[in-house]
């Protein structure tokens, strides 16, 4: 049986809102969808950074004035499980994921459209439910990791609502994953092949290959662990028999390759961006995408090198090392091929590049405290210090958050139409990049010393480079208002972009901003090289290249 | 955006859609959910196995288990896979009622699988908090009939949908038929792991 779609002709569907109630409708549009997404997770955003700034104020001093230990618990474990959950993975995954597959495979939305509707929709009721956990008997205040026995011990209320938020949260996800899945490797436009799809798509079909066997392992775990806190089995519980360090094998199955889940989307759109706004086609096409494929069957079998502590066997600990060190390897051959992309490049330092090129940075810091990370006396001596919160920062705020924020500048014009303001833009990149570092750099200083992590006291020996630190974050907290000034002003009386404001050639912008609710009045273009910029007919579309 | 529209049925607008059609890939996306589905499984094992092999049982724990009635139970289900294959064959050949007598066998093997494990679960001597063993095994196998459960459910539907005149489900539009029987084989797939490891292991 062969499926079709409706005829372009065809008057639009009366259930479908028009207007700007389409984006609180279930609409099937993977543009809205794309959007709804993006909004809803930036919502959770400011949720999560108002926690984090509280965390921050807490520490401005050694003694827990400002919350009770207890609050400060829930409030770690809400930022932890809001910014990973609701934000990062549903923003570089399920927002522009939705918004770009569709173009950059050819089609005219994603495989399965009611699919993805709902995998939207399973968010902001799961996100609200997490959140309300904390007027209700307290939230969870186990940490995003829920280790046993801390969460079985802790309140019940807030740790079930906290698993079955998770568990939504997680299933949306898979969706999510299935849909991209079969949009990639099924619904290309006639004539296109896999290596010439721009690299977000290979980055996105990556993930999701983790996201469809990594996230059922989480959704099992939390089963298993709903069952100790509600019928009093003893899978975790070491006083009736069972065996924490399963649960920490079966987390970190999951919560390791979630890392990829949320740095490999963004790890595609850089490689978008980058050729763009130097004018240069993307350096090492084809290694960028073995790298992929080699960081997604590596990132499986790397998750005990979170449990060098946890009396983990020497093989393992051999075995896993080595593995973690071997990430490096891909991981580094997309650094080099950025910079070469970048290497005597027409380079236009608009915000979106400071934004990217921010980025490069970060992440290599990131990246190598990684690696040091990997390595077990290192390991042993900072694990569950804030060196490890410092590197973990630097990997999903200074990697991933900074690529969310370059993509709203490079894509802004195709969602609405309007440029953003550049002078606003430079000064949002400038506080962040500022903040950031003054934020988290410090940390590893405190890491190093021996200050542990999710603790609301420490040693007031720390307090000074604690405050530094909360400075940062207040820099960090300061710089959204520009940006959402920025967003505010360009919607109602932005500069018109017209269609391809950065000449670009992937196919999402050789359509009008914002696209049609099909994607193309005619036929989908066929673009052969996404990458074809600096050749000598580098203004043609590749239609009059032919 | 999209609407369903088989190939046969769309034939006046064929000249608009011919570069827009594209192949049923539904069942793949069954597939990779299947995928996702057995990494639960999986993990369900894991914590299974490493349980057996790190946390020995104590003497005096009470866990064992007869093979007579999930042996009965792996024959009832493989039989089943059988079943609906055959029914698959004469839903080809557009022979509704021998379709639907096959399904139905199917859906009874399915209903009696169900009613076997609640019978051997209301005779074993240990309850779901007695150790860990007990808890994983009522886990893994309450999980694995939770799938059964839907199973059953959902072949009753397709037996249903597959009546003449007034079913929907027939040679043209066979996916919803496509799709339970790969989840049921799937399903029985499960148990046969199951069965080793928790039985025979």
């Amino acid at each position: 049986m062969t499926l079709s779609l409706k005829p372009s002709n065809s008057p639009p569907d009366k259930l479908q809102p028009t207007g700007w109630l389409k984006y609180l409708s279930f609409s099937l549009d993977h543009k809205v969808i794309g959007l709804q997404y993006l909004v809803c997770g930036f919502l959770f955003y400011l949720i999560g950074g108002s926690l984090a700034g509280a965390i921050r104020v807490e520490l401005t001093s050694p003694l827990s004035d400002f919350m009770p230990r207890e609050v400060y618990n829930q409030v770690l474990t809400l930022h932890g499980t809001i910014m990973i959950f609701l934000w990062i993975v549903p923003v570089v995954n399920g927002a522009f994921g939705n918004y770009l597959i569709p173009f950059y495979v050819g089609a005219r939305d994603m495989a399965f459209p009611r699919l993805n509707a709902v995998a939207f929709w399973l968010i902001p009721p799961s996100g609200l439910m997490l959140i309300t956990s904390y007027f209700i008997n307290g939230a969870a205040q186990s940490g995003w990791t829920a280790y046993p026995p801390l969460s079985i011990t802790t309140p019940a209320a807030g740790q079930i609502i906290w698993i079955l938020s998770v568990l939504l949260l997680g299933g949306s996800s898979i969706f999510g994953g299935i849909n991209f899945i079969a949009t990639i490797l099924k619904l290309r436009r006639p004539g296109l092949k896999l290596m010439q799809l721009p690299m977000y798509c290979w980055a996105m079909l990556g993930t999701s290959i983790l996201v469809v066997l990594s996230t059922p392992v989480l959704a099992g775990t939390l089963i298993l662990l709903s069952f100790d806190i509600v019928a009093h089995t003893g899978f975790f519980n070491p006083s009736i028999g069972g065996n924490v360090i399963v649960y920490q094998h079966l987390f970190w199955f999951y919560s390791h390759p979630a890392v990829y889940i949320m740095v490999l989307p963004a790890f595609g759109l850089v490689s978008e961006i980058l050729p763009i706004h130097s004018r240069k086609p993307l350096f090492g096409y084809t290694t960028m995408v073995f790298s992929i494929m080699g960081i997604v069957v590596l990132g499986l079998v790397v998750w005990a090198h979170h449990m060098f502590t946890s009396g983990t066997p020497p093989w393992m600990r051999l075995f896993f090392t080595i593995a973690t060190a071997f990430i490096a390897v891909p991981t580094g051959i997309k650094f080099f091929n950025w910079v070469a992309t970048l290497w005597g490049g027409k380079i236009s330092l608009n915000s979106a590049m400071l934004f990217s090129c921010g980025f490069i940075i970060n992440f290599v810091l990131g990246g190598i405290t990684g690696v040091a990370l990997a390595q077990v006396p290192f390991d042993v001596h900072v694990h569950d210090t804030y060196f490890v919160v410092a590197h973990f920062h630097y990997i999903v705020y200074g990697g991933s958050v900074f690529v969310i924020f370059s993509s709203i500048y490079h894509w802004f014009p195709k969602f609405t139409g309007k440029m953003l303001n550049e002078n606003l833009g430079r000064f949002h990149f400038t506080l962040t990049f500022i903040g950031f570092n003054l934020c988290f750099a410090p940390q590893h200083w405190l890491g190093l010393n021996g200050m542990p992590r999710r603790v609301a006291e420490y040693d007031p020996q720390f307090q000074l480079i604690n405050q530094i630190s909360s400075f940062g974050a207040l820099l960090m907290a300061l710089s959204t208002l520009p940006f959402l000034w920025n967003v505010i002003q360009s919607i109602i009386k932005g500069v018109e972009a017209g269609d391809n404001p950065w000449e670009a050639l992937t196919p999402e912008w050789l359509t009008t901003s914002p696209p049609p609710v099909e994607n193309w009045e005619g036929e989908a273009p066929l673009v052969l090289e996404p990458y074809g910029y600096g050749a000598k007919d580098i203004n043609k579309t590749p239609e009059q290249r032919k | 955006m999209t609407s369903i529209v088989p190939k046969e049925q769309s034939s006046e607008n064929k000249k608009d859609l011919s570069a827009e059609e594209h192949e049923d890939f539904r069942l793949f996306g069954l597939i990779a959910f299947l995928i996702a589905d057995g990494m639960t499984f999986a993990g369900f094992f894991a914590a299974y196995l490493t349980f057996k092999a790190v946390n020995p049982i104590g003497p005096d724990a009470i866990y064992e288990l007869e093979l007579p009635l999930p042996t009965l139970n792996t024959v009832l289900l493989l039989v089943s896979s059988f079943t609906f294959h055959r029914a698959g064959k004469f839903l080809e050949e557009s022979e509704a009622k021998q379709c639907q007598k096959w399904l139905l066998i199917t859906g009874v093997l399915g209903v009696a699988f169900l009613i076997s494990q609640m019978f051997e679960y209301f005779t074993l001597p240990f309850g779901l908090t007695d150790n860990l063993f007990a808890s994983t095994f009522y886990t893994l196998t309450g999980f694995h009939g939770l799938h059964v459960t839907l199973g059953s459910i959902m072949i009753m539907i397709i037996w249903w949908q597959t009546r003449i005149p007034n079913g929907r489900v027939n040679k043209h539009n066979k996916f919803p038929f496509e799709a339970v029987e790969l989840y049921w084989h799937f399903v029985d797939g499960i148990w046969v792991v199951l069965f080793i490891i928790l039985y025979l292991l």
